[in-house]
């Protein structure tokens, strides 16, 4: 069941990336490009999002399992360090140089674009570079794998 | 400041938003999870049994949506102005970026600020400077 809503939620998900306009990257570069035409639809995108998202989530936090029995998993981390900042300052950068993150990036690999491919079959090589280094450093840190 | 009024759509906009609030809302009361994407395709790189089938779930949603949309209207075109070399960065930064940061869009932009996260706060603000900060260097400094 667990696997059948996930899948149900990844479509509504991307239906709701291709009706907002963010599978199209030009649209993306033109909510970025603060100095020059400059395309506010975006913004929207976050607020109609973020106005169902509130309301689900002050629900989620009163409860220790979903409707379906499953553990809730918030996450719990509080720091804001050099990771976090870093890491999104990275993200950015490559948000702002191609116009895709990483939802809209599949989603328009699923409309056949073959630059969505190039971008997802590198997004997978960045992924996989942080879990290699990140093993190292566990490794390093603990001395053991 | 000067807006775009010909590319300004914010009735879809919205229409959007409200689709990806209510599947990231059906996620956390269903599934009991954050709709994170890059920490959801990222976790299928270190597979834990047992874990991965929802994941490969929810990302063939995300693959089949254009699919489904397409029973009802044509799809929209995705206009990608970059060229390889450039997707091939962008793609390796979003990446490795987004799990550093653990998070992208829609885990930290989307459903952080939905729970009024600092920390997602902080990242959110984080990488729309950084976007806005690339997008005015890639096409008014270097003028591409």
């Amino acid at each position: 069941m667990l696997i059948f809503t996930s899948l149900l939620a990844g479509l509504l998900f991307g239906l709701g990336l291709i009706v907002a306009g963010m599978t199209n990257p030009a649209k993306v570069i033109g909510f970025l490009n603060l100095a020059g035409p400059w395309d506010p639809s975006l913004a929207f995108v976050m607020a109609g999002a973020i106005a169902v998202g509130t309301v689900a989530f002050l629900v989620a936090r009163r409860r220790t399992v979903s409707l379906l029995g499953a553990a809730m998993q918030l996450p719990a981390a509080r720091d804001i360090d050099r990771r976090l900042v870093l890491g999104s300052l990275v993200f950015g950068v490559g948000w702002g140089l191609a116009g895709f993150c990483p939802g809209p990036g599949l989603v328009a690999l699923g409309m056949g674009e073959f630059k969505a491919l190039v971008f997802v079959a590198a997004m997978l090589v960045g992924m996989g570079a942080f879990e290699l280094l990140e093993r190292r450093r566990r490794i390093t840190a603990t001395g053991v794998a | 400041m000067n807006i775009d009024w010909n590319a300004y759509t914010p009735w879809s906009a919205l229409a959007g938003g409200l689709l990806i609030g209510l599947a990231a809302a059906a996620f956390v009361l269903l599934n009991g999870r954050i709709a994170g994407i890059s920490g959801i395709v990222g976790g299928l790189l270190r597979p834990v049994w047992g874990d991965a089938a929802w994941r490969v779930a929810f990302v063939a949603g995300l693959i089949g949506a254009p699919f489904v949309y397409l029973l009802f209207a044509a799809l929209p075109k995705a206009q990608i102005d970059a060229g390889f070399g450039t997707l091939v960065v962008a793609g390796v930064l979003v990446g490795a970026g987004s799990r550093y940061g653990s998070g992208c869009t829609s885990g930290h932009g989307i459903c952080g600020l939905s729970r009024l996260s600092p920390r997602s706060l902080v990242a959110t603000a984080t990488f729309m400077a950084a976007g806005f900060a690339t997008v005015f260097a890639v096409r008014h400094v270097f003028g591409f």
